[in-house]
């Protein structure tokens, strides 16, 4: 088993490297530094000298790959690729146009994030599953039918209908909460309730969809059938056995989310003018500032790839028949 | 005379209504080709949310017949060449121009006759006062109006009589149809049409016939006389902006899976077929791809490209042709971010079917592994291919607007639903709040996407083997 996530773990590399290489290409060579200079500083009229000073002050002065003009090692670490790429994997994330440090930042601003993102994952997963194993228990019966096509009609509207109508009606007409904002500590609480609510009740549509497909493959299966001929009630069935089971599908799609909780939602956060990682992405693509764009490029993907070796670590816990072969 | 101007997109949507005709017509004499549309066609849903899916597509379709019209030349001038204006226009245009010609100056409530915010004015005795000045196409009939009320109802029922009068033909003409061809008594027909006696399901489907019918007859009875949406910021009419929008949202949705489709295929069937390092290399790539933000690298790479584009003005005679680009670049770069799942799908599938029987007796015989791909294995696929099309279709349409709205989407001078929220949500904050935009956008959309989820639904289940015949 120590092998088994070793060799998951090992695996991660070559695709960090990978998305590393991706966004070098897409920020470096596809859009050369000149060209981000030049849209900074205005289209027309720029000189090659107000250019060059622009890369210097960002540190975009040096050859892309291979520093001819260095000797030894310096060849290779003292370019772009080095400073603005690979340092990425230690974290050193470099500063953004305006000049703040990236890194702090993200600390800063990852926890307003992760106090709506949190939530609304676990009080969804908990609706959700919930409202799929009532439909599930009352499967081939009209409240199964009129349920389906009410999740339909939900995971049909789009998800800014949801907030804005939300803010709607719950900031502007009843005035129960603020309509957007954010505070520290405990009085963040009135501000996060709204995009809670919101965010979860968005979700019931396709999550409910899901899990109910997820328990009726389940409620096919022969070991199903056997514990019915048991004469074992259908809600010890359901409960016990086949929620038990459906386990496996479910981590496959939840756990690999985890970890990108952090980043926040980009739509909600920017609505509610939460000051978290989410809306941190939305203001620099307005501003085009690259550095960030491409720093929140290699934390979520790092973020998602550490989701898959959850899920793999999570497998093995759940599933007996991975943790022996 | 009027240019003829074929988009980019344009293009693709003719490759596009060419392939499905060509798919139709060999489907045609296939049986167990046609058999699962059938199967479709006659359940309800799947009857009623394909014709509810035909009227947006037929309106994206005359969206898409785009030209130039010729500029009316100076009177004194003295070369004979025309020159075209610079305004892209779609036959959809010129069905609407009552619409589209009536601009107003401002924000207007839908059917209002004044506009939404006051004017000062100098009346007779020279003071000056604040009104709500008349709107210039708006009601502009009305002399009195407080008759404005009584005149839309008047207007109302026209239309639902002219729906009624053409859908009573159109039964009509159905019944003779289907009387010759069956050689039974229409009246027979009618009765076992309407208790639902026949395979297809068509008392669902005229009904539906009735009441699309009945909406475009009111609205053409009521759109060139009222804003039926109300207008928006510099007084152009919403329903012109929403019915637009339609064939953004379409294109969205059908072209992204057009371009990623040959991909994934190739790359799904390849993985799955041939293993070893072919399978390896390709799901790194598609874990790799996947592990990148979806949002973020379509925002990244729009961000390029606008770039380019501001950088080349030179290659775009006109607006519309810029915008179009972005719109194709747009369908690409969805495609890079979508073509991971079904990839992974396929090759799935491909692993499961390569260990059967029939496959190794191919191999036995000696055929090549490419006409296996080809000839044994994409056949038995296509069902999967399908029912993700289906399935992606409403996902994207949901993601224009979302993308829009976060700046990354379509070109902002383009009609789409996302930039029609993007543009309503600031005027949620005025007090009386204008929400007639948000409303038709959401409309549309969710009509769109509630179609598209029903139909998807209704071809999964038929044709997935998984889920049985029952």
């Amino acid at each position: 088993m120590f092998a088994y996530i070793l060799r998951r773990t090992l695996y991660a590399i070559p695709i960090l490297i990978g998305v590393n290489l991706i966004t070098f290409v897409l920020f470096f060579v596809v859009n050369t530094p000149d060209d981000m200079a030049r849209m900074h500083l205005g289209m027309k009229r720029v000189t090659p000298e107000a250019i060059t000073q622009w890369k210097v002050e960002h540190g975009y002065d040096k050859p892309l790959l291979i520093n001819d003009a260095a000797t030894g090692l310096d060849k290779l670490t003292d370019t772009v690729f080095f400073e603005k790429s690979v340092r990425l994997f230690v974290f050193d994330f470099g500063s953004s146009d305006d000049g703040r440090s990236i890194g702090e930042d993200i600390r800063q601003r990852m926890w307003p994030s992760l106090a709506i993102a949190l939530p609304v994952f676990l009080v969804g997963l908990l609706v959700t599953i919930t409202v799929a194993l009532m439909i599930v228990f009352l499967h081939a019966t009209y409240i199964d039918l009129l349920a389906v096509v009410t999740l339909v009609v939900l995971m049909s509207i789009s998800g800014l209908f949801y907030i804005i109508g939300g803010q709607f009606l719950f900031g502007k007409v009843l005035h129960l909460v603020p309509v957007s904002g954010y505070d520290g500590g405990f009085n963040a609480i009135k501000f996060v309730i709204l995009p809670v609510l919101i965010g979860v009740v968005s979700g019931i549509g396709s999550g409910g969809r899901w899990y109910r497909t997820i328990f009726l493959e389940e409620m096919g299966k022969d070991y199903v059938r056997t514990a019915r001929a048991k004469g074992i009630g259908e809600r010890i069935v359901l409960f016990r056995h086949v929620l038990k089971n459906a386990m496996i599908p479910i981590l496959t799609g939840v756990v690999v989310v985890i970890p990108t909780l952090f980043m926040g939602s980009l739509i909600m956060e920017s609505f509610f003018a939460v000051p978290g990682l989410g809306s941190y992405t939305i203001d620099a693509i307005h501003a085009q500032d690259f550095a960030v764009v491409r720093a929140m490029v290699f934390l979520g993907s790092m973020l998602y790839v550490l989701g898959l070796l959850l899920t793999d670590l999570s497998y093995t816990f759940v599933d007996p028949r991975v943790r022996l072969s | 005379m009027m240019l003829p101007v074929i988009l980019w997109t344009d293009q693709l949507v003719f490759v596009l209504v060419a392939i499905v005709t060509l798919l139709a017509f060999y489907a045609r004499n296939r049986p167990h080709l046609r058999a699962p549309w059938r199967a479709v066609l006659e359940r309800p849903m799947g009857a009623v949310t394909l014709l509810v899916l035909g009227v947006y597509v037929a309106i994206a379709l005359l969206d898409s017949l785009h030209f130039r019209l010729p500029v009316k030349p100076a009177p004194d001038a003295p070369n004979q060449e025309t020159h075209y204006s610079v305004d892209v226009q779609s036959v959809l245009d010129l069905v609407l121009t009552p619409i589209r010609a009536h601009d107003e100056k401002t924000y207007s409530a839908p059917f209002a006759t004044r506009l939404f915010v006051q004017e000062s004015t100098v009346d007779a005795d020279g003071n000056e006062r604040r009104v709500y000045p008349r709107l210039q196409y708006g009601g502009a009939h009305l002399d009195d109006e407080s008759a404005r009320w009584s005149d839309i109802g008047r207007r109302t029922g026209e239309g639902m009589l002219y729906a009624g009068a053409i859908w009573v033909v159109a039964v009509l003409l159905l019944l003779l149809v289907l009387a010759r061809r069956w050689a039974r008594g229409p009246g027979e027909i009618f009765s076992d049409m309407s208790s639902g006696r026949l395979r297809h399901p068509w008392r669902s489907v005229l009904v539906t016939l009735f009441l699309l019918l009945a909406v475009i007859a009111m609205l053409a009875e009521l759109a060139p006389y009222y804003h039926v949406f109300g207008t928006d910021k510099v007084g152009q009419d919403v329903l012109f902006q929403a019915l637009k929008s339609i064939r953004t949202a379409l294109l969205i949705g059908t072209l992204t899976t057009l371009i990623m489709l040959p991909f994934a295929i190739l790359m799904g069937i390849m993985a799955g077929y041939l293993r070893g390092i072919v399978d390896d290399l390709i799901q790194y790539l598609y874990t790799t791809l996947n592990s990148i933000p979806g949002v973020l690298l379509i925002a990244s790479a729009i961000l390029l490209l606008q770039v380019y584009i501001d950088g080349h003005p030179e290659m775009f005679d006109t607006d519309a042709a810029r915008a179009d680009l972005r719109l194709l670049f747009l369908c690409m770069i969805l495609g890079v971010t979508n073509w991971t799942g079904l990839c992974r799908l396929l090759r799935g599938e491909t692993l499961k079917l390569s260990s059967l029987s029939y496959v190794e007796a191919a191999v036995a015989f000696g055929v090549r592994p490419a006409r296996i791909m080809l000839r044994h294995l994409l056949p038995n696929v296509m069902h999967i291919v399908l029912i993700s099309v289906v399935l992606d279709f409403s996902g994207l349409v949901l993601a224009e607007a979302v993308l829009s709205y976060v700046g990354v989407g379509v070109d902002p001078n383009m009609y789409s639903w996302g930039n029609m929220i993007n543009s309503a949500r600031l005027e949620m904050a005025r007090e009386p709040m204008v929400w007639w935009s948000l409303a038709a956008a959401f409309v549309l959309m969710f009509a769109l996407v509630l179609a598209a989820n029903l139909f998807s639904d209704v071809v999964r289940d038929v044709f997935d083997p998984r889920r049985g015949k029952g």
